[in-house]
C-alpha cells in the first residue's frame, strides 16, 4: 500500500490549512448568528453578494484585454435577457474564445 | 416544512435536487480546474494520495494553487496558514451574509454545511435566497456535490501528472467570471445597485493594480458596502 504513504508533516500541513479555510467559512456565521440586522447595517449586508462578486471578477473583466471586456458585456447582455445560467456561462466562454482569436489570432 | 429544534428541518429530496440542478453547471467547470491543480501538485512532488488529502481537506482552489506556488520554497507552516487565511477572508464576509438565510438551522448542522461554502455555492445560495427560503436540503444539494468532484479530479490530475493544456483555449478561465456576471445581474434593483457595483468594480480594479495579494476583493466589497450605507434611505426596502 505504498501509494497510501504520507508523512505526519504533510498531514499536519493539510490539517492546519484546512483549519484556515474552514475557519473562514464558519466565522462569519458564528459572529453574526442570532444578531438582528436592521437599517443601515442591513443595507451593508444586502450589498455583500453583488459587491463581493463584482470585486472578484472586475480585474478579470477590466484588466485583461478587449476580448475579456467584450465577453463580459456579452455575458451581461445574455444574463439581462433572463437566460438560464448555463446559457450565460456558455455565451461568456464562447465569446471570450472568439474575441481572443479576433484580437490576437494564432 | 418541519421545524422541531435540534436537527430541525427534515431532508427534502426535491430541495436537494433543486440545489444540485442549480450548481451542476459549475460542477462541470470545476473538474478541469481541479485536474489542472493536480498536475501542478504532481510537478511539486505530491503523490496522488497527498493530492487527494489536500483537495479534500483544504478544499479551496485559490488557496491550493498558492500553496503549491510556495511549496518548493520550504515556506514555514505559520506563513502558509496566514497566506491561506488571507486568501479566504472573503469567506468570512460570505458566511456572515449567508448566516441571515440559515438562521433556522441548528448551530451544529450549519457548522457542518458551511464546510462546503465555496464562492460558487455561496453565490447560488444567495441568488436562491432572493426568491425562496433556504432549507438545509437545498444548501446541501447546492454545495456538497462540488466537493467529491473537486478531490476526485484533483487526484486524477496528480495521477496523470502532466499538463492538460491551456484552459484559455476553450475559455474555461472565463467560466467563473460569466457565472458571477449572471448572478450579479440578478441582484439589480435600480440605479442604487449601479452605484454599489461601480464603487466595487472601480475599487477592486485600482486595488488589483496597486495592492499586492488578494486584498482587492475585500477592498472592492467594502467600497460597495460603504456606498450601500451612504445611499441608504429609510424607505428603501
Amino acid at each position: 500500500m505504498s501509494f497510501l504513504a504520507v508523512s505526519p508533516q504533510f498531514l499536519l500541513i493539510v490539517f492546519v490549512l484546512g483549519l484556515a479555510t474552514y475557519g473562514s467559512r464558519v466565522s462569519g456565521y458564528w459572529l453574526l448568528r442570532g444578531v438582528a440586522i436592521k437599517g443601515r447595517w442591513k443595507a451593508a449586508m444586502d450589498a455583500v453578494p453583488p459587491a463581493i462578486l463584482t470585486a472578484v471578477i472586475a480585474p478579470n473583466v477590466f484588466l485583461e484585454g478587449p476580448a475579456e471586456k467584450l465577453a463580459g458585456a456579452v455575458a451581461l447582455g445574455v444574463a439581462l435577457l433572463r437566460a438560464p445560467l448555463l446559457v450565460t456561462i456558455a455565451s461568456g466562454m464562447a465569446s471570450v474564445v472568439l474575441f481572443r482569436l479576433h484580437f490576437s489570432p494564432g | 416544512m418541519v421545524r422541531a429544534g435540534g436537527w430541525d428541518l427534515r431532508f427534502n429530496k426535491r430541495d436537494f435536487l433543486r440545489g444540485l440542478a442549480d450548481i451542476a453547471p459549475m460542477t462541470l467547470a470545476y473538474a478541469p480546474i481541479s485536474a489542472l491543480w493536480g498536475t501542478v501538485a504532481a510537478s511539486k512532488g505530491l503523490t496522488p494520495f497527498e493530492a487527494l488529502l489536500m483537495s479534500a481537506g483544504v478544499y479551496s482552489g485559490a488557496a491550493q494553487f498558492v500553496v503549491m506556488d510556495l511549496w518548493a520554497l520550504a515556506t514555514p507552516l505559520p506563513v502558509l496558514f496566514l497566506t491561506v487565511f488571507t486568501l479566504s477572508l472573503r469567506h468570512v464576509l460570505m458566511s456572515a451574509s449567508v448566516s441571515r438565510h440559515i438562521a433556522s438551522f441548528s448551530k451544529r448542522r450549519a457548522s457542518v454545511l458551511l464546510f462546503w461554502l465555496t464562492d460558487e455555492a455561496w453565490a447560488i445560495i444567495e441568488r436562491r435566497a432572493l426568491t425562496d427560503p433556504i432549507t438545509p436540503s437545498y444548501f446541501l444539494g447546492a454545495s456538497m456535490p462540488i466537493w467529491p468532484v473537486w478531490f476526485v479530479f484533483g487526484t486524477i490530475g496528480a495521477w496523470i501528472g502532466t499538463g492538460l493544456g491551456d484552459s484559455r483555449t476553450i475559455g474555461l478561465d472565463f467560466a467563473f467570471a460569466a457565472m458571477f456576471i449572471a448572478i450579479v445581474a440578478g441582484f439589480w434593483k435600480g440605479p442604487r445597485t449601479g452605484f454599489i457595483l461601480a464603487a466595487s468594480a472601480t475599487t477592486a480594479v485600482v486595488a488589483k493594480l496597486y495592492v499586492p495579494g488578494v486584498w482587492y476583493i475585500l477592498l472592492g466589497a467594502g467600497a460597495g458596502m460603504i456606498v450601500a450605507v451612504l445611499t441608504y434611505r429609510e424607505e428603501t426596502p
